[in-house]
């Protein structure tokens, strides 16, 4: 018997495991093939959601489902947490000490928040990683009456590169709707040299933020909050005080990666850009933000990676070579992008073509407000 | 050869992407000791220009950048 593992239950692995099991229905339903999700809360999160719970009168409780629900019967859930995976004798060991062993093993097993890295993240700083600190920010924002908001990146890769400036072209939309935007100055700090990591999508991004009044602050890499003062500074030597600051806060990699020896201390799995192959593993793939591949970190992104850990595994076990388009990940990643008043665009690209958003219309923003509804009968079984 | 001073630390990111090798300069600078001469090599064009410009930015010295084979050397001494 083949067994197939996947660790995690978030877009990526679901997905994985229900294409798993639609084209291998027969061999699992023969005994020839196991095919095993493991996931610690057994809940699925959908998580580009929680911004709107900031922004957009979203409500947590509508963010998550029982795994159980999304999964094909044929994959059985092991609700648990992985502690190591041991890839000499092919086995993942749980929290309870149960062994599980594998031919094929899929990481997906995303990225996790570390704001306790930045002293005093937890008191001074908002973020919308997580339902209750979006909730939180959202507490905020409705007592603000006026003043500085600050939105920064306190590390780099996180979760959803649009985000902060969707959050930040949001925010100056409500202000304006709630006459308070002539009381209130907004400032958008980058990392690097420009809004945007993807330059056509700073190219588009930029004038938009000059437009509403933002002021961008490049090379702004936050290195400390002071609470006394309500300061931020950044690594470049850079303060800004604020009045109400949002920051993403830093993002690891799951620390079953970094504790097995997998991954740096950083916890991205160095992973092949086209196999999504673990770089110096057999039978094991990575796919969504487990990886450290060039890309974003988002639940695009493990769409689209899914089908060719999929493809390769299915391949493998019928014995034949992996097709050369279908088992072969171009970097594709296509992702909605809010630019407040209603409006949105869309970045679709890859490894070799930039994006190139459109102008930002109500039609993009609709297709994501759609997108965000339609999610759990789509994605995740595989239907889109 | 541009570079004369003993580098202190080498950065490898070739093959990584923009902001890959910026962001790998900064986690060895936040590292470093102020003295420290880092090597960063980048095959992302990029970095020719974003890694010169940020240590402006963030008061240190661009001691030089070289075209090798394939790929740049960024050296930068941490000044502060």
């Amino acid at each position: 018997m083949e067994r197939i593992l996947v660790l995690g239950g978030g877009v990526g692995g679901t997905l994985a495991a229900n294409l798993l099991a639609r084209k291998l229905k027969r061999r699992i339903d023969a005994g020839d093939v196991a095919l095993t999700l493991v996931d610690e809360g057994g809940e699925h999160v959908y998580q580009p959601g929680f911004m709107y719970i900031a922004m957009g009168g979203e409500r947590a409780e509508k963010l998550h489902r029982p795994e159980r629900s999304l999964l094909d019967r044929r994959i059985q859930l092991v609700i648990a947490r992985a502690t190591r995976i041991d890839p000499e004798t092919r086995h993942v060991e749980l929290e309870s000490g149960d062994p599980l062993a594998y031919d094929y093993l899929v990481i997906s097993t995303g990225s996790r928040i570390v704001p306790e890295e930045i002293p005093h993240f937890a008191e001074e700083a908002h973020h919308f990683y997580g339902a209750d600190a979006a909730e939180r920010l959202r507490a905020a924002l409705d007592a603000f009456d006026g003043g500085r908001i600050v939105v920064g990146i306190a590390g780099m890769p996180y979760k959803c590169p649009p985000a902060p400036l969707e959050v930040t072209f949001l925010v100056e939309s409500e202000l304006r709707g709630r006459g308070l935007r002539d009381r209130s100055e907004i400032h958008y700090c980058s990392p690097i040299g420009r809004a945007f990591t993807i330059e056509s999508v700073s190219d588009m991004a930029t004038p938009i933020l000059e437009e509403k009044g933002i002021e961008l602050h490049t090379f702004f890499n936050v290195e400390t909050i002071d609470p006394e003062r309500q300061v931020v500074e950044s690594l470049e030597g850079e303060e800004l005080s604020y009045d109400l600051l949002i920051l993403v806060p830093p993002h690891r990699g799951a620390q079953l990666v970094i504790d097995s020896g997998l991954a740096p201390p950083a916890g991205w799995l160095p992973t092949d850009h086209h196999t999504l192959e673990v770089k110096g593993q057999e039978r094991m793939f990575a796919i969504g933000d487990a990886t450290d591949l060039p890309l974003s970190k988002a639940g695009s992104t493990a769409h689209f990676e899914a089908p060719i850990v999929v493809e390769r595994i299915v391949a493998a076990i019928e014995g034949r070579e992996p097709d050369t388009v279908a088992g072969s990940y171009t970097g594709k990643v296509m992702c909605f992008f809010e630019v407040g008043d209603g409006k949105g665009t869309l970045l679709q690209f890859d490894y070799d073509h930039p994006p190139k958003p459109p102008k930002p219309n109500r039609l993009w923003h609709l297709g994501k407000v759609v997108f965000n509804k339609t999610y759990w009968h789509t994605v995740p079984k595989g239907r889109v | 050869m541009v570079v004369q001073v003993p580098i202190t630390r080498t950065v490898d990111a070739r093959g990584s992407y923009c902001p890959g090798p910026l962001m790998e300069l900064i986690r060895a600078i936040r590292e470093g000791a102020v003295g420290d001469v880092i090597a960063v090599l980048s095959t992302d064009a990029g970095s020719r220009s974003d890694i010169p410009k940020w240590v402006e930015k963030a008061g240190h010295r661009l001691v030089g950048v070289e075209t090798r084979d394939g790929y740049d050397e960024i050296v930068i001494e941490k000044k502060r």
